[in-house]
């Protein structure tokens, strides 16, 4: 049963077309690195996989229950790491991640790991307002991860990060978590290099997909154009 | 990471929803510790009823007032100042990425409403604290202790009408660009109710000489109220937070 399965679909907002005839088919454990410029639809597809919008149009189907009326069997299945940190400034580390494992039904111990994973365990107990913005994304890491889930959205997870702290994650978000990944990225070569697909969108629409080995950089150049 | 490692394969665990007690639990003590951190509401709320109370003071010429006059005041004020905290109520949970957090966990919607009623009902409690005594120092003619017994039921019926209302319109006000235009407009004329129900049952307590025990159809009345609207925003509260 693939992961994800997506037919035609379509989502607006308002008169404006974000999404359309958007099809694919994504594995179990497999990566698919999501790319395309600003307002190609990428944040907009990865928020009707996660629930978040509903499709307008076509067929979405996400590990085996179709959106959005079984959206809530998904729930809890899915880690989203987005453009916004999803934590409360004024709420320490420490206090966040307690706050997220309390709604999943997570422990304490798993917190702690998490914590210790991503080298955040020193400076736990201080406001994340206080944090630099690597360390929140660090935190928003181990928060998308928290209840061990089998698919990752993720919209430009690097961001913010510097190469140590990508190694730190990588285990946690990166190919050798063994979780079917969706990556939304500006940086197709780093997003090539480690998805099995690759989908393109300009202006809502399909304009480039199938294996990401099989992608000459013509066509992401042709894509930005 | 072999502490993250679990046996069952990740697709095939299944998920359950997590108990609605556990979840409002978390939810208020949430909602707490942002508020204690930031000091946003409360404490806004809380002068911006003092500060009636003392322009009232000045703008009447007298520091005695009692029966209609003064149950008016006191219900007008408070409502003011729950607006306050009304049009704040999820202004964290947009900013911040909240509302998408909490969409994504597997629980009861509904966990949300409790957790927003209740944090506006510590509010409401924390700001009539002080507002209730102020009230009694700068206007009140008769002394409010023998009082105050009746006034505090009329003081809770009050406030469930203000708190459950107050989240209805603040979860229908916080996603557009008016918000803080839109709560007080939504807010004011539903809870016009309230404030009648409220001060005249409440006017009798607060004149010289009184005796007797708020009037029991005026309570009446604001259970009702409560009751109503409690069942329509629970009702109404997760078409609210869906797309």
């Amino acid at each position: 049963m693939p992961a994800l399965e997506v037919e035609r679909l379509a989502r607006h907002y308002g008169e404006r077309e974000a999404l359309s005839e958007v099809s694919l088919r994504l594995a179990e454990g497999a990566t698919l690195a999501v790319l395309g410029p600003n307002g190609a639809g990428k944040t907009t597809l990865l928020r009707v996989l996660a629930t978040l919008l509903r499709p307008h149009a076509g067929t979405v189907r996400v590990l085996g229950h179709s959106l959005p009326d079984d959206a809530w069997a998904v729930r809890g299945r899915i880690g989203l790491l987005g453009h916004e940190p999803l934590l409360y400034r004024e709420l320490t580390a420490l206090e966040n991640l307690r706050f997220h494992a309390r709604l999943h039904g997570v422990g304490e111990e798993r917190v702690r790991e998490l914590l210790d994973a991503v080298a955040i365990s020193g400076r736990s107990a201080e406001p994340l307002r206080t944090l630099s913005r690597g360390m929140v994304q660090r935190v928003a890491v181990a928060r998308a991860v928290l209840h061990d889930p089998p698919l990752l959205l993720l919209d430009e997870p690097n961001s913010n990060l510097d190469p140590a702290a990508v190694e730190l994650v990588a285990p946690l978000i990166g190919a050798c978590s063994g979780r079917t990944r969706v990556i939304c990225s500006h940086d197709p070569a780093g997003a090539l290099g480690e998805a099995d697909l690759v989908l393109g969108l300009r202006a809502g629409r399909v304009a480039l997909a199938g294996e990401a080995a099989a992608v000459e950089p013509a066509q992401i150049a042709e894509l930005y154009r | 990471m072999s502490g993250l490692a679990t046996k069952q394969p990740r697709s095939a665990r299944a998920v359950r929803e997590q108990p609605m007690l556990s979840t409002v639990a978390a939810l208020l003590r949430k909602e707490l510790l942002v508020e204690l951190r930031t000091l946003e509401s409360v404490p806004a709320m809380t002068l911006f009823a003092v500060a009636t109370f003392v322009v009232f003071h000045f703008a009447l010429n007298r520091g005695n007032v009692e029966g209609d006059l003064a149950a008016g005041i006191l219900w007008v004020t408070l409502l003011f100042a729950g607006i306050l905290g009304i049009n704040r109520l999820f202004v964290a949970d947009d900013e911040q990425g909240g509302f998408d957090a909490f969409l994504l966990a597997p629980v009861d919607r509904s966990a949300m409403l409790f957790a927003k009623v209740l944090t506006l009902l510590a509010y409401l409690v924390a700001l009539e604290l002080v507002a209730v005594p102020a009230f009694a120092l700068l206007l009140l003619a008769p002394p409010l202790g023998h009082a105050l017994p009746d006034l505090l039921i009329t003081l809770a019926l009050g406030d469930i009408g203000v708190a459950v209302v107050g989240t209805l319109v603040a979860a229908l006000a916080v996603r557009t660009r008016a918000r803080d235009l839109l709560g007080p407009l939504l807010g004011l004329p539903l809870l016009v109710p309230v404030v009648i129900g409220a001060a005249r049952a409440s006017s009798p307590l607060l004149t010289v000489g009184h005796t007797g025990v708020p009037a029991a159809r005026w309570l009446l009345t604001l259970a009702l109220y409560d009751l109503v609207f409690g069942l329509i925003t629970f009702a109404l509260f997760d078409f609210l937070l869906e797309d």
